[in-house]
C-alpha cells in the first residue's frame, strides 16, 4: 500500500502527499487496508485515496500512543513547549504556498482569497497559543489563618479532536489549544478533506514535537469518529460539525462521562435597523454569508431589515454581491466563491432554494442551477458550484429561515421595530452568532445583551479574533474555543487545600 | 572624520594620551572594533541610540569603559547629556503619539520582540563575552544571563495583547468596561550588575504594553545594550520606540526623572538614589517603580537538608560575586545546626574559584568597579573594627582586577553596620537563633524587604514563616531562584512595584474605565 503519492496541483506544482495515518510521528498504513477517497470539488474528479483508520485497531493504537506520550509531555518544560509552537508556526509560514494549494484542492476554497488566509491564520493561532503556554496557572489565597488554598490548572489527558471540512487546517489549529494546555491528541479529519492535515503533520514532527502528542486518523465519522468518542482511553472530545452529529457525540461520550465541547450549526441573524449605515451593512451582510461559499457555522444566513430601508438594502446588496463575490474555480486567483464541498451539498442547497421559491421567496440573485460562468467551463462544470443567491421577502417561519443550509444563500425579510427584531432573532433553535447594524449606542448594546447567542457583532459580521471566545448556545452547542476561555476547555481545575494549623 | 581603532588591553600610557586627545576632537567614531580575550572579535557601537540610529552626543563628550578584570580601558563610548536626553525623549514622544507602536495590533509588537530575541540568540556568544568583558562576571554566568534575556523577551512577546481590560456587569442600565492603555514615554534607568538582563526586564514589558522607551545604562556597563540596538531596526521596531542614552546618573538619570514628557520612571539601583528619583518624579507626578537595595535574611532550620542548604546559601550570597540586590547576606542558623553548617559553609566558600572571568571554570569574576571593590573592603574593615569574627576570606585577590575572596563574618551583633547595611559584594554574616519567633523578628528587623530564604523540610514552618516575613520574594529550599513568570520586587525600602510575571505589565499601563448609560 502507498504511503505517499506524488500529486500535481492545479498550478502545475508537484508535491508528495502523505497518505497514511499519522501515529507516533510516523505515517503508517491502515490495519484493515481500507481507504478513503477524496474528490476535488472544483472539478468533481477524484484526487486520490488515503488510508482509512480501522475503527477498532487503529483508533486504539493512536489513543494508546497519545496516552503514553501524555506522561512525558507533562514534564516537557513550558519554555520548550512554547518554542516548539513557535517553530511550528514558522514552518507553516515557510510552507504557506504548498499548504494553501493543498487546502484549496481538497476543499474547493479559493486558493488566493480564502485558503491562503486560513494558513496564515494557522500560524498566527499557533503563535498566540505559544504566548499563553508560559503564563498559565490558577489562583492562590489564604482564606483563614493557618490555611493556604490554590488551584492547579492541569491537562485532562488524551483529547479526541473531530474537525470539519469547511476550514480544515484552521479548525485544526483551534484545537491545538488542547496541546498548548498540556494534553495529547488524536485528530479525526473530515472525510471530505483528509489531505492538508497530513501535509501539516510532517511539519509537526520537524518542529520537534515528541511522538504521540499529535496523531491523525483519517476516516468516516460514523465509524472512526464514533470509535474515538466511545473509547475509554480518551478523556475528552472536542467536536466541530453539524448539530445532528453533535447530539450523537454527546450521547456516545456518556460511556465514560468524558466531557465534550460542541461547536455545531447555526442560523445566525443579521438585523439592520433603519438608522444603520446601509452601505456598510450591505458589505458585511454579503461577507457574512457568501464568504467560504456559505460554509460557515456562524454565517449570518437570515437577514431582516427594518421596513423603511428594505428595498434600498436589497438593491445595494445585489449590486455589491455581483461585484465582490465572483464565482470561479478555486485555483483562479480572482475567484471568491468556489464550489460547495460535495455533490450532495450542492444538491441540498439547490433544493432549499427551490423550496424557498415555492414558499413565497423572490429570487433577486443566483438560483438553483450551476452559475453560467461555470456551466460554460468544461474543466470545471463537473464541480459542485452554487452561485451566491439572495431570497427576498422571506418570512421567519420559512424553511430557509429556520434550517441551516450551509451554502451561499441569504434569506432577507423585514421587521417593524426593536421588539419585533429581537423576537425574530431569538426565534431559532440555534444560537451561535448574531449581527446588528445600528448607530444607536443604547440599541446596539441592548441587542447584544438580549439576543440568545454565543457571539454578537455590532456593525459587522463574522469577525474573528483569536483573543475572543467562539461558540454558541442552544442547539449551536456548548463550550468556547480560542481566547483565554479556550484553554479552560482543556483543563482540569484542581483545588488544593493546605492546612498548616492544628485542630 | 577622525577615525582610529581601539584595541582591548591597550597600554596604559597610550590609553591616557588617547583619552585626552579624544576629548578634544569633535568626532569620536560611532563604533570600534574589539578583540575579546577569548579570541572572538566584534564591532562595538559607541554612539547613543536614538530614532533607530547610532548618533554622537551633541556636546561630543565621551567617557571611558573599564574592564574590571584587568583595570584597563576597553574603549570609550559617547556620553549623553541633557540635550541628548531632550532629543531622545522627543523621538520617543513622537513615536508614541504617531501610533506607529502604541496603537498597532499587540501581536505585531509581540512579533518585533520575538524577532529581537531571535537575533540575540543567533549572536549569543558575543553578547555573553561583552557582558563578561564589561561587568567582570564569570562567563558561565554571562551565558546564562543571555539565555534569560532571550527567554524573557519571548515571554513579553507572547504577553502582548493578553492582559487587557474587563467587562464589568453593573446591571442592564449601563455598559461598563476597562481598557489598559500604555503610559507614553518611559524613562528607564538600569544598574550594572546584570546589564543586559536588566535591560530586558525594563524594555520587555514596557514595549509589549505599547510604550516607547528612553533607557540609561549604568556608566560602568554601557556596552551590551548598545550592541543589542544593532538589531532593533531589523527586528521591526519603528524609529523612536527604543532609545538608549549612555551616561552618568547625575546628568542623564536626573534629566529623565524631571523631563515633563517622560510619563514614567523605572529605576533599579540603590535606595538612596531611588529616593531622590522618586522626589524628582513627584513634581510631574510620573508613575514610578523602584527596585532598590536589600539585606535579605537566609534562615536555616535544623531540619533542613544540610548539604543542599550549603549550596543554596552559597548561591544566595556569592552568585554574581554578591552583586545581587536580593543577595541572602544575613544567614540565621538554628542553634543545634550552627556549628556543623558554618563549618561546611566555610569549606565550601574556600573552594570557590575566583579569577579570570573568561575561564569557563571560574565561579566568581571581578567586582564591577574600583568603587565597589573599595566599598567592600571598607566594610570588611568596619566588620573587624566592630568586633565581628572573620571566619573566611576578607581580602583582595591579586593586585590587578577588582577581585575579592568570598567572605564570612561570625559572632555578629544585629546592631553592627555589616549586619544592617547593604554591602553589595561577596560578604555574609552568620548568626545563631533559638526559636521560630525569634528568627522571624531578626529577619524582619531591617529597613529593607526584598527577599528572604527559608531552609526546612517541615511544611508548616515553611508556610508560617513565609507568611510572616516582610519580603517581596520568599524562597523555600532554594535562593536567587528566579522565573520570568514570577513577580519580583520589594517591601519597604527595597522598592515599589514588581518586575516579571503578569504584574510587570500592570506597571506599564493605566486603566481607563468606560461607562455608558443605556437609555
Amino acid at each position: 500500500m502507498l504511503l505517499y503519492q506524488e500529486l500535481t496541483l492545479p498550478s502545475g506544482q508537484k508535491y508528495s502527499q502523505p497518505l497514511g495515518l499519522f501515529i507516533n510521528n510516523e505515517f503508517v498504513p491502515s490495519s484493515n487496508g481500507s481507504v478513503l477517497i477524496t474528490e476535488n470539488p472544483g472539478t468533481g474528479k477524484v484526487i486520490t485515496s488515503v488510508q482509512a483508520a480501522d475503527p477498532v485497531k487503529d483508533v486504539d493504537r493512536a489513543v494508546k500512543c497519545a496516552r503514553k506520550a501524555f506522561k512525558s509531555w507533562k514534564s516537557v518544560s513550558l519554555i520548550e513547549k512554547r518554542e516548539m509552537f513557535f517553530r511550528l508556526a514558522q514552518l507553516v509560514q515557510d510552507n504557506i504556498d504548498l499548504l494553501s494549494q493543498v487546502e484549496s484542492l481538497d476543499s474547493g476554497k479559493p486558493v488566493k482569497t480564502n485558503a491562503r488566509e486560513d494558513v496564515e491564520a494557522v500560524a498566527d493561532t499557533l503563535k498566540y497559543l505559544a504566548g499563553w503556554i508560559d503564563k498559565t496557572g490558577g489562583d492562590a489565597f489564604s482564606p483563614a489563618k493557618g490555611k493556604l488554598c490554590y488551584t492547579l490548572h492541569q491537562p485532562l489527558g488524551v483529547v479526541g479532536c473531530i474537525i470539519p471540512f469547511n476550514f480544515p487546517l484552521s479548525m485544526m489549529s483551534w484545537k491545538w489549544t488542547a496541546i498548548a494546555a498540556g494534553n495529547t491528541t488524536v485528530f479525526k479529519s473530515a472525510h471530505q478533506t483528509p489531505l492538508s492535515i497530513l501535509v501539516f503533520a510532517e511539519l509537526v514532527a520537524r518542529a520537534g514535537f515528541p511522538q504521540g502528542v499529535f496523531n491523525v486518523v483519517s476516516g468516516q465519522g460514523d465509524s472512526v469518529g464514533t470509535a474515538l468518542v466511545r473509547h475509554l482511553g480518551v478523556d475528552k472530545i472536542a467536536f466541530t460539525g453539524s448539530t445532528r452529529v453533535g447530539q450523537l457525540i454527546q450521547r456516545n461520550a456518556s460511556v465514560n462521562l468524558k466531557p465534550v465541547t460542541l461547536e455545531c450549526g447555526g442560523k445566525s441573524p443579521i438585523i439592520v435597523f433603519e438608522d444603520a449605515d446601509i452601505d456598510e451593512a450591505v458589505k458585511w451582510a454579503a461577507f457574512g454569508i457568501f464568504y467560504n461559499m456559505g460554509q460557515i457555522c456562524s454565517g449570518t444566513s437570515r437577514c431582516f431589515v427594518q421596513r423603511s430601508r428594505y428595498e434600498e438594502f436589497l438593491i445595494k446588496l445585489v449590486a455589491f454581491t455581483k461585484e465582490s463575490f465572483p464565482v470561479g474555480a478555486p485555483e483562479d486567483p480572482d475567484s471568491v466563491v468556489g464550489p460547495q464541498i460535495t455533490r450532495d451539498q450542492q444538491i441540498k442547497v439547490f433544493s432549499y432554494i427551490k423550496g424557498a421559491i415555492s414558499q413565497g421567496c423572490r429570487i433577486i440573485l443566483g438560483g438553483p442551477e450551476l452559475p453560467n460562468i461555470i456551466a460554460d467551463d468544461e474543466r470545471h462544470n463537473g464541480g459542485f458550484y452554487v452561485g451566491p443567491t439572495i431570497l427576498a421577502d422571506a418570512e421567519p417561519h420559512y424553511r430557509v429561515v429556520q434550517e441551516e443550509i450551509f451554502g451561499p444563500v441569504l434569506s432577507v425579510g423585514q421587521f417593524d421595530d426593536y421588539e419585533d427584531a429581537m423576537r425574530i432573532s431569538n426565534d431559532s433553535q440555534y444560537g451561535l452568532g448574531a449581527s446588528v447594524f445600528t448607530q444607536s449606542i443604547a440599541q446596539a448594546h441592548q441587542f447584544a445583551d438580549e439576543v440568545e447567542s454565543g457571539m454578537v457583532w455590532i456593525n459587522s459580521s463574522n469577525e474573528l479574533d483569536y483573543h475572543m471566545p467562539f461558540g454558541g448556545v442552544k442547539m449551536s452547542g456548548h463550550g468556547r474555543e480560542l481566547g483565554k476561555y479556550g484553554l479552560l476547555n482543556f483543563t482540569n481545575v484542581k483545588a488544593v487545600y493546605v492546612n498548616y494549623c492544628k485542630l | 572624520m577622525f577615525s582610529r581603532t581601539v584595541y582591548c588591553g591597550a597600554k596604559a600610557a597610550t590609553a591616557h594620551v588617547a583619552r585626552y586627545q579624544l576629548r578634544c576632537f569633535s568626532q569620536f567614531p560611532l563604533s570600534v572594533p574589539i578583540n575579546l580575550p577569548n579570541g572572538l572579535e566584534y564591532e562595538q557601537p559607541t554612539g547613543l541610540f536614538i530614532n533607530n540610529k547610532f548618533v554622537p552626543s551633541q556636546q561630543h563628550k565621551t567617557f571611558e569603559v573599564i574592564n574590571p578584570s584587568t583595570e584597563e580601558e576597553i574603549c570609550h563610548v559617547h556620553e549623553g547629556r541633557e540635550d541628548d536626553v531632550d532629543i531622545a525623549v522627543d523621538a520617543a514622544d513622537k513615536a508614541f503619539t504617531n501610533g506607529s507602536w502604541s496603537t498597532i495590533e499587540p501581536a505585531e509588537r509581540g512579533q518585533a520582540l520575538y524577532r529581537l530575541a531571535d537575533y540575540i540568540e543567533k549572536d549569543a556568544d558575543i553578547f555573553a563575552s561583552i557582558e563578561t568583558l564589561d561587568n567582570g562576571k564569570a562567563i558561565s554566568n554571562s551565558k546564562i544571563d543571555v539565555q534569560l534575556v532571550i527567554n524573557y523577551l519571548r515571554y513579553c512577546a507572547g504577553a502582548a495583547g493578553k492582559f487587557d481590560g474587563r467587562l464589568i456587569d453593573t446591571g442592564k442600565t449601563h455598559f461598563s468596561y476597562t481598557r489598559k492603555e500604555p503610559l507614553g514615554v518611559c524613562g528607564q534607568i538600569i544598574p550594572w550588575n546584570f546589564p543586559l538582563l536588566m535591560w530586558s526586564w525594563k524594555i520587555g514589558p514596557a514595549l509589549a504594553a505599547g510604550n516607547t522607551v528612553v533607557l540609561k545604562t549604568a556608566e560602568s556597563t554601557p556596552l551590551s545594550a548598545l550592541y543589542a540596538c544593532k538589531y532593533v531596526a531589523r527586528a521591526g521596531f519603528p524609529p523612536g520606540v527604543v532609545n538608549i542614552v549612555s551616561g552618568f546618573g547625575k546628568i542623564v538619570g536626573e534629566a529623565l526623572s524631571v523631563h515633563p514628557k517622560v510619563k514614567k520612571i523605572a529605576f533599579t539601583g540603590s535606595t538612596a538614589t531611588g529616593i531622590h528619583i522618586y522626589q524628582n518624579a513627584a513634581s510631574t507626578l510620573k508613575k514610578v517603580t523602584l527596585e532598590l537595595g536589600g539585606k535579605s535574611p537566609n534562615i536555616v532550620f535544623a531540619d533542613a537538608d544540610m548539604a543542599a542548604t550549603v549550596q543554596n546559601i552559597i548561591m544566595g550570597i556569592y552568585f554574581n560575586a554578591g552583586e545581587v540586590c536580593s543577595a541572602g547576606s544575613r544567614v540565621y542558623v538554628e542553634e543545634s545546626a550552627y556549628d556543623s553548617l558554618v563549618d561546611q559553609f566555610v569549606k565550601a566558600s574556600e573552594s570557590l574559584k575566583v579569577g579570570d572571568p573568561f575561564d569557563e571554570t571560574t565561579f566568581q569574576g571581578a567586582q564591577t568597579s574600583q568603587n565597589q571593590l573599595s566599598k567592600i573592603l571598607g566594610y570588611v574593615d568596619i566588620g573587624k573594627k566592630e568586633g565581628a569574627t572573620l571566619l573566611s576570606g576578607g581580602e583582595r585577590v591579586g593586585d590587578k582586577g577588582f577581585f575579592v575572596r568570598p567572605t564570612i563574618f561570625g559572632d555578629v551583633k544585629e546592631s553592627m553596620r555589616i549586619v544592617k547595611e547593604e554591602i553589595f559584594g561577596p560578604v555574609v554574616t552568620v548568626t545563631k537563633f533559638k526559636t521560630l519567633d525569634e528568627v522571624v523578628d531578626l529577619a524582619n528587623d531591617s529597613q529593607y524587604g526584598l527577599a528572604a530564604g527559608i531552609h526546612t523540610t517541615n511544611i508548616n514552618n515553611a508556610i508560617k514563616v513565609s507568611d510572616r516575613l516582610k519580603a517581596g520574594t520568599v524562597w523555600i529550599n532554594t535562593y536567587n531562584d528566579f522565573h520570568h513568570a514570577v513577580p519580583f520586587g520589594g517591601f519597604n525600602a527595597s522598592g515599589i512595584g514588581r518586575e516579571m510575571g503578569q504584574e510587570a505589565f500592570d506597571s506599564y499601563s493605566q486603566v481607563k474605565a468606560v461607562r455608558a448609560k443605556l437609555q
